[in-house]
C-alpha cells in the first residue's frame, strides 16, 4: 500500500481541526480540535518515518505527544480558570485586550 | 489483484476517524465532541501500529485516550456539560470564511505535498526496526542517545506544566477562615434561626417513615421534623394524608381522655 494515502488523511484531518478551531465557539471544542491537529502531524510524522526507512520520524513523534500533555494541562487549567471569573468558556468572553 | 491487508486496516480506521474529526466539529454538545474525538485516537493508534509503529500506538492509547481525554471529560464536568456554543457569529461571515479557508487548506496540502513527495519508495521500517531488536529498542536508542538532551528537557517541561496548573488553579482565600468561636456566635444570632438540630421525623406503633411529623409537647404537628423535600411535594402540609390523621386522631383522643 502507498504510505501516501496516510498523508492524505492526515491533512484531511488537520484541515478539518483547523476548521473547528475557526468556526467553533466553545473553548474546549477549540483544544479539542487543536488536539486533533496535533494527532494528524504526528500521522504525517509516523508515515514520513516509514517511508524513509529512519526512526528519526517516531522520536519526533514521541516527543510530539509529550509536548501535546503538557500543553493539554496548561490550557485546560487556563480554561478553568478563565470559566471562575467569568462564567463562560466560550472564547468570545474574554474581551479585555479588544481596543 | 490481491486484497491488501493494510489497505483494509486503513480504509476501515482512516474512514472512522474522519467520520469522528467530523463528528467532533459539528456536535453541539462539548461531551459528544470528546467522545468523537477519543475515537478518533483511538483509530489513529491503530494506524500508527499498521505504521509498523507499535511503541507509538500504545503510547498514543495510554496518553491521549487515557490521560487527555479523561482531562477532557474532568474539565467539562467542571465547566458545566451543557456549555454548548451559541449560535450567534461575533464577526459576521466567520463561519463561511473558515470552512472555505479549511477546505482551502485542505487543497493546498494535499496538492503541495502530493506533488512534491509522492512517487517516493517506500523504504519500511523492517531494517531500522531489527537493528536494535525491535522498534521499542530503536526508539530508546535515538531517545537516548541523539534525542538525549530533547527528552531531558520535556522532563523539566512536564514539571513546569504540572506547577502552572497547580498555581493557575490555585483559589486565594480572600477572608480568614471562621474560627470556632466565631461560628457558635453566629449560630446564636437573632435572625440565625433554629441554632440546635431539628426535631426528628415521628417514631409511632405504626409509622416511623421519614414523612410522618412529629407531635410536638402542646399536641400539634412539627412541621420542621419532616425534611423539606418531603415537605415541598404537592401535599405540602398533609404529608400522608392517612398517617396525618391517625396522628391526629391519637392527640384528638389524648385531649378527650
Amino acid at each position: 500500500m502507498d504510505p501516501m494515502y496516510y498523508i492524505y488523511l492526515a491533512t484531511l484531518l488537520f484541515s478539518i481541526g483547523a476548521i473547528g478551531v475557526l468556526v467553533r465557539r466553545n473553548a474546549i471544542i477549540v483544544f479539542m480540535s487543536v488536539e486533533l491537529m496535533l494527532n494528524a502531524a504526528n500521522l504525517v510524522f509516523v508515515a514520513f518515518s516509514r517511508m524513509n526507512g529512519n526512526l528519526d520520524g517516531q522520536s519526533v513523534a514521541f516527543f510530539v505527544m509529550v509536548v501535546a500533555a503538557a500543553e493539554v494541562v496548561v490550557g485546560l487549567a487556563i480554561i478553568v480558570q478563565v470559566f471562575r471569573t467569568r462564567q463562560s468558556a466560550s472564547i468570545d468572553e474574554p474581551n479585555l485586550l479588544k481596543y | 489483484m490481491s486484497i491488501d491487508g493494510e489497505l483494509v486496516v486503513f480504509i476501515i480506521c482512516g474512514g472512522l476517524s474522519v467520520v469522528g474529526a467530523l463528528g467532533m466539529v459539528l456536535s453541539r454538545k462539548a461531551v459528544h465532541s470528546a467522545l468523537f474525538i477519543a475515537m478518533v485516537m483511538i483509530n489513529l493508534a491503530i494506524l500508527y501500529v499498521a505504521n509498523s509503529a507499535p511503541f507509538l500506538g500504545m503510547v498514543q492509547i495510554i496518553v491521549y485516550t487515557g490521560a487527555v481525554m479523561m482531562l477532557f471529560l474532568f474539565v467539562l464536568m467542571v465547566v458545566g456539560v451543557d456549555s454548548s456554543d451559541s449560535l450567534i457569529e461575533t464577526i459576521r461571515g466567520q463561519r463561511l470564511f473558515g470552512i472555505l479557508f479549511g477546505v482551502a487548506l485542505a487543497i493546498l496540502l494535499i496538492g503541495g505535498i502530493g506533488s512534491s513527495v509522492n512517487g517516493r519508495q517506500d523504504i519500511g521500517l523492517n531494517a531500522a526496526n531489527d537493528e536494535f531488536g525491535g522498534n521499542v529498542e530503536g526508539i530508546a536508542n535515538l531517545i537516548f542517545s541523539d534525542f538525549l538532551f530533547a527528552f531531558q528537557t520535556t522532563a523539566a517541561l512536564l514539571i513546569t506544566a504540572g506547577l502552572g496548573a497547580v498555581i493557575l488553579t490555585h483559589r486565594e482565600a480572600w477572608k480568614p477562615k471562621a474560627t470556632q468561636k466565631e461560628l457558635s456566635v453566629a449560630r446564636f444570632m437573632v435572625g440565625a434561626g433554629h441554632p440546635g438540630n431539628k426535631p426528628n421525623s415521628g417514631v409511632y406503633a405504626r409509622h416511623n417513615a421519614v414523612n410522618t411529623p412529629a407531635i410536638l409537647p402542646d399536641g400539634s404537628l412539627s412541621l420542621e421534623s419532616v425534611p423539606a423535600p418531603v415537605r415541598s411535594r404537592d401535599d405540602s402540609l398533609l404529608i400522608d394524608h392517612r398517617v396525618v390523621s391517625t396522628v391526629v386522631e391519637l392527640v384528638e383522643g389524648e385531649d378527650q381522655n
